[in-house]
């Protein structure tokens, strides 16, 4: 039916990798991301990489956020994207990384295939509206 | 099909891959089968038609019940189970979305601790999105999908109980009802509804105190429903008995007749009653043996027939009756708008019955012109 009204959300992983606890700023971000009108799939805490490459390709998320607080970024975050492209799913879902990441491994990690690295105090905004902007289009 | 002509071969091209890929195993063809599925995306029909011939061989099961009462963790737990013994899984998981922002936060995926790792259980959290009657649709579709993946199970999981699992009742041929302890009040005040969709009432989180009450509960309630409404026990989703003498169709329903005499040894079905602890899998294995009795107990009564039947035509239904609406919207659109055809009435220019009848009535010409 041509007349039938396609339905889009832009759907959103919320994942806490590796050994870190924290986890009160990955709630706050799944909040203000359901505010925003996305579906967020929370990932619990202390996740290995291979799980959230599972929930990322079966849960077909437009945006992966990574919240890594513990400093092991430079480990986890690339055999993510690994798994990723294991599955072909790498080219189209959008990765950002939060928490706490020196500068020089920021550069890394969009060498690597991250698209944004948002620090301590990013405005909420921002990130959504980055996330607006460069969803990517799928057909 | 004409839907899809419009948008040309691309379209085409995209759904028959997603479909060579489901059938050919890939996780990824299958997620995002799910998306176009939940998305209404163009195509989207053209896929449900061509996966449909390839499903019909998984078990479908549905688990409801109230908030918090421990579905997401049981539904993990089973889904280990059927790993155990060989059985590939899937899962659907509907969380509810905000009315206002339209937004979700989809929770049920972090119970499922037991399976990570393991790529032959597919789970997928789904929004409810708050679509008119449209949930039980994407639903059922994205189970059409998991069982033409070749998923042996396929596990439901709805919203906290509220209306919504009516619709999930025909979707899944069996269902179980969670029930927590401490909830007695709760189940009081659930019995007319709760009691005609459950095949298998859980109680579950059954390690804590005052377990014995909502069992009891629920026997005597199960165990009263049957005296007081015998013969209508093999239909209890529903008009089931009456349904298959209606149809006049083969022994089946003779089967089911003799069913209502208490001696008989036909296949009959009365609710079972259990105990599960969802936290560290107690209870489980009985439970999926429950489901296989009554997965047999449908299929050798030819219920399972009658309401795989019944939920065809209730599809099909509910399919014409969005289309024409999605016609008479168009149409609404044509003659200027709905505020527009609102405020002419308000002016007394017109009435609603006028303003009905010439928005139906080329529809119907064009019917007539057809049959004619």
């Amino acid at each position: 039916m041509s007349a039938e009204q396609e339905k889009r959300a832009i759907r959103c992983l919320v994942a806490k990798v590796g050994l870190d606890g924290h986890d009160r700023g990955a709630h706050v971000i799944a909040r203000a991301f359901r505010d925003a009108g996305f579906e967020v799939v929370y990932s619990g805490l202390h996740r290995a990489p291979g799980e959230i490459v599972q929930a990322a390709v079966q849960e077909d998320v437009d945006v992966l956020g990574i919240s890594i607080l513990s400093g092991a970024h430079n480990t986890l975050v690339p055999k993510v994207i690994e798994g990723l492209k294991e599955y072909g799913a790498f080219e189209d879902t959008l990765i950002v990384v939060g928490g706490i990441i020196p500068d020089d491994d920021k550069a890394e990690l969009k060498e690597l295939g991250v698209a944004e690295v948002f620090g301590p105090g990013t405005p909420m905004e921002e990130t959504i509206e980055f996330i607006r902007e460069h969803v990517p289009e799928r057909a | 099909m004409g839907e899809d002509d419009a948008h040309g071969d691309e379209v085409h091209a995209k759904i028959a891959d997603l479909v060579d890929g489901i059938l050919a195993g890939e996780q990824r063809a299958l997620a995002r089968a799910i998306t176009h599925i939940e998305n209404r995306s163009p195509g989207h029909r053209t896929l449900i038609s061509r996966l449909h011939e390839h499903a019909g061989s998984a078990a479908v099961i549905g688990v409801t019940g109230a908030p918090g009462a421990g579905k997401s963790t049981l539904v993990d737990k089973l889904a280990a189970t059927y790993r155990e013994r060989g059985d590939t899984v899937g899962v659907v998981a509907v969380d509810p979305s905000s009315p206002y922002t339209g937004g979700a936060v989809l929770g049920d995926r972090i119970r499922m601790g037991s399976n990570v790792g393991d790529m032959e259980v597919f789970f997928r959290s789904m929004s409810a999105r708050g679509r008119l009657g449209g949930l039980s649709t994407a639903t059922a579709d994205t189970v059409t999908a998991l069982d033409a993946f070749g998923k042996d199970v396929v596990i439901i999981e709805t919203v906290g109980a509220g209306q919504n699992e009516v619709d999930i009742v025909r979707t899944a041929p069996t269902v179980a009802v969670l029930v927590q302890p401490g909830s007695g009040d709760d189940v009081q005040t659930l019995k007319a509804g709760i009691l005609e969709i459950g095949d298998v009432f859980v109680v579950n989180k059954a390690d804590t105190d005052g377990v014995e009450r909502p069992v009891a509960e629920l026997e005597e309630m199960v165990h009263r429903r049957q005296g007081a409404t015998v013969g209508l026990d093999v239909g209890h989703h529903g008009s089931g008995a009456l349904g298959m003498n209606a149809h006049g169709t083969d022994g089946a329903d003779v089967r089911e007749e003799v069913a209502d005499d208490p001696t008989g040894e036909a296949p009959s079905w009365t609710p079972k009653v259990l105990r599960t602890v969802g936290t560290t899998g107690e209870g489980v294995a009985e439970l999926i043996e429950t489901f296989d009795a009554h997965t047999g107990y449908l299929r050798d009564s030819g219920a399972l027939a009658e309401r795989t039947h019944r939920r065809y035509a209730e599809e099909i239904r509910t399919l014409v009756r969005a289309d024409l609406g999605a016609l008479a919207t168009d149409e609404i659109e044509r003659r200027g708008g709905i505020d527009e055809l609102a405020e002419r009435v308000r002016k007394r220019e017109t009435d609603p019955y006028t303003v009905a009848n010439e928005i139906v009535d080329p529809i119907a010409r064009c019917i007539e012109r057809d049959n004619g």
